[in-house]
């Protein structure tokens, strides 16, 4: 099954468990919303989705089309195809957006291979077009100095050019006007298609009116506690977080 | 003192490999007024310079070595081990074809000739204590350029050497550049006539292929009124268990308008100390440049170093360097500020990895009667580890009026989130380390000629894959 497939998920930072026990399932050629309110373990999730050295997976399993993610290094994850749309992404002093990414490519190819420049920067300006960047963004360091709007849409051209299996975005609509919202939408829609799977993790409903999503999953304190059709998001945005927690049975899924 | 080993021993550092030794000079083991006779003897030297290298001899005799402000890792030199001249006793040659097998085969392996054709005016390469190769270009020569090493310069141009020799640094100014006085050998000689322009560099590389082994090379360039002169210089050496020592004197005289850029990337290997005296002498609006990047050495101590003498001359230092595990490198820059409206400016960055440790001691003087001098310097340093270390001692007198300092520090750190990130991109935890160490280094390096600057990043790829994981 090409899906990423989340079981029983439980982690751990200290002695805190932030995530207890989380089951979902994100197919390829899908979207599927993550909202819930603030701590509720949605960034944990993505984090540890994309294997950062900080958090520790205490029990469950997280496979990717049947291969066990925990296994591997954050750099093997994303060589085999996951992304992850940082919400806080890091500055990279010095080092250009066009070297960057043309670096992360190279790390893709078989030893002794070397990535075809002109190609590289054809595809490169190509997707810069479909995100209305301008092409003097690629010699500016990577993120250094970038308004909020500027990092949410670089790291959507990263994902563009990296072409992932799965992405998980971070609140990509965090900090953003409704402009920028609107391009950094756009973007990611023109990405969606078959071979791609996408866990769009979000605070608002607002995204989800630019993005709409195939399903939508409520998450509070570590758990889904509610999974529908996007129209979940709507009434969520209605009734409130506190609504989701107390009609939570046993997620429904699919 | 022959090894019978025939087989060459390499890993992943180019330069770590030797051949047998089969020197027919040697002046043995230690240093006494006997070693500076043997040395001026071969050397066939004038009584003149005889005279001087006792005098050097006297005051590195005299001096102690400099440990109440400079490492404590000096103590570990035994003077009295090491062997001060090495050389199979040829003089240098004009082609390849001519060079000893050995010899010609560790230049080759280091990629001398190929760059030699490719993109150089002019190559000398020196073996332990000697020039072995010595070429430039014709068209270079015709234009009156010399371009020989220091022994051919006394030999056959003794009016220009002696004129400017020992005149930008003297004997006592400090414990290394007395010892270099005393036993210098190889280095390079070179003379620009007035209003000639040098369009391709001239290369040094420098050797050391001996163990218990000192390199004292001394260097001279003078360029003529309004000509222009790049020189670069490259070294390597084996790793020995011993501590191999290289202590060079380089003198450069820029006379009024002549511009003389100056590059070094030393890459010595591990157990060698160098200990090296730079300094530049600029005259009115003549210009000296220093771009100085130390990746190799155990403990490295130079600081490179511009005196503007005439009025608006300039001078500038531009360093890297890269300090990993069991690595200090102690560098920085001088500059003295001796006539009006001169300028000069400073870029250091420095790298430390594991427990290296970097240091940067820059002095900045302007005396009080002087007006309209400009100084800018900044000094930047990169941790990568916790146990990484750097120290910064500037020294700036700027007295008087009219005169602007301008001076900026920073120290960062490869922080986990900003590897973590390149890493989610597919990066491996060295490759990330890597970028983000080019990333610091790049707008200085792009100001370095691009041949220098591709192998340098080529070094720094190297160092970052030995230091992860």
């Amino acid at each position: 099954m090409k899906e990423l497939n989340i079981e029983k998920l439980h982690i751990a930072v200290g002695d805190q468990e932030i995530v207890r026990g989380l089951t979902l399932r994100v197919p390829r050629g899908e979207v599927h919303a993550l909202m819930g309110p603030n701590g509720s373990g949605k960034s944990t999730l993505a984090k540890v989705l994309a294997g950062h050295p900080d958090y520790h997976v205490t029990a469950g399993k997280i496979l990717m089309d049947g291969e066990d993610l925990l296994e591997l290094d954050p750099d093997e994850r994303a060589r085999r195809g996951l992304f992850l749309a940082f919400q806080y992404p890091s500055e990279i002093p010095g080092v250009t957006i066009a070297n960057f990414l043309r670096a992360a490519l190279q790390s893709r190819l078989p030893e002794g291979e070397e990535l075809e420049a002109t190609d590289y920067y054809a595809k490169l300006y190509e997707k810069m077009e479909l995100l209305g960047m301008d092409r003097s963004f690629t010699s500016r360091a990577v993120n250094e100095g970038f308004s909020g709007g500027e990092k949410k849409r670089t790291e959507i051209l990263q994902m563009a050019v990296l072409e992932p299996q799965y992405a998980v975005l971070d609140e990509t609509d965090s900090g953003l006007d409704i402009d920028a919202l609107k391009t950094v939408a756009h973007g990611v829609n023109s990405l969606r298609g078959p071979d791609l799977g996408i866990l769009l993790i979000t605070h608002y409903q607002r995204l989800l009116n630019y993005i709409i999503p195939d399903y939508v999953h409520v998450m509070v304190a570590g758990r889904i506690v509610r999974s529908g059709r996007k129209e979940l998001a709507l009434e969520l945005e209605e009734r409130g977080y506190d609504w989701a927690r107390d009609g939570a049975t046993e997620p429904a899924y699919r | 003192m022959k090894t019978e080993t025939s087989a060459v021993n390499i890993n992943r550092n180019i330069g770590d490999f030797s051949y047998p030794e089969a020197h027919v000079r040697d002046a043995g083991v230690g240093l006494s007024e006997r070693t500076i006779h043997y040395i001026a003897n071969v050397k066939d030297d004038p009584d003149w310079v005889r005279e001087y290298r006792l005098r050097g001899l006297k005051t590195f005799l005299e001096k102690p070595l400099p440990t109440h402000w400079a490492s404590k890792d000096l103590e570990a030199i035994d003077f009295n081990k090491i062997r001060y001249y090495l050389s199979p006793g040829t003089e240098p040659k004009r082609s390849w074809e001519e060079v000893p097998d050995d010899i010609k085969r560790t230049f080759e392996r280091l990629g001398i000739p190929e760059q030699e054709r490719k993109f150089l005016a002019g190559v000398e390469a020196q073996f332990d204590s000697e020039a072995v190769y010595s070429n430039i270009k014709k068209a270079v020569g015709e234009q009156g350029v010399i371009f020989v090493g220091s022994r051919e310069g006394l030999k056959n141009y003794p009016e220009i050497f002696r004129k400017w020799f020992g005149k930008v640094i003297p004997i006592a100014d400090n414990k290394f550049s007395a010892l270099n006085s005393a036993v210098f050998s190889g280095g390079s000689f070179i003379y620009v006539p007035p209003g000639v322009k040098v369009k391709h560099p001239l290369q040094a590389y420098f050797r050391i292929n001996a163990e218990n082994f000192g390199q004292f090379e001394r260097t001279l360039i003078i360029a003529d009124e309004g000509s222009e002169v790049t020189y670069m210089e490259g070294c390597t050496a084996p790793k020995f268990n011993t501590p191999t020592l290289h202590s060079a004197v380089v003198e450069l005289v820029a006379l009024k308008g002549a511009k003389i850029q100056y590059i070094t990337v030393q890459n010595w290997a591990s157990n060698v100390f160098n200990l090296v005296t730079k300094r530049g002498l600029a005259h009115e609006n003549a210009e000296v440049k220093w771009i100085d990047c130390n990746i190799g050495s155990r403990l490295t101590m130079k600081y490179p170093s511009v005196i503007m003498k005439g009025r608006k001359a300039r001078g500038e230092v531009l360093s890297i360097a890269l300090a990993n595990d069991g690595q200090h490198q102690d560098t920085g820059a001088k500059m003295i500020h001796a006539a009006d409206e001169t300028t000069s400016n400073i870029i250091s960055k420095s790298i430390s990895i594991g427990k290296g440790r970097a240091t940067y001691r820059g002095l900045v003087h302007v005396p009080k009667h002087l007006k309209n001098c400009k100084n800018n310097t900044e000094c930047d340093a990169l941790l990568i580890n916790a146990t990484s270390r750097t120290d910064t001692y500037p020294a700036i007198t700027v007295r008087g009026t009219g005169n602007a300092v301008q001076h900026e520090a920073s120290v960062s750190q490869v922080s986990t989130e900003q590897i973590f990130y390149m890493q989610q991109r597919g990066l491996t935890e060295a490759q990330a380390m890597s970028l983000s160490v080019n990333g610091f280094v790049n707008d200085l390096v792009r100001q370095f000629p691009m041949e220098y600057s591709v192998e340098l990043k080529r070094l720094i790829e190297l160092e970052m894959e030995g230091s992860v994981g």
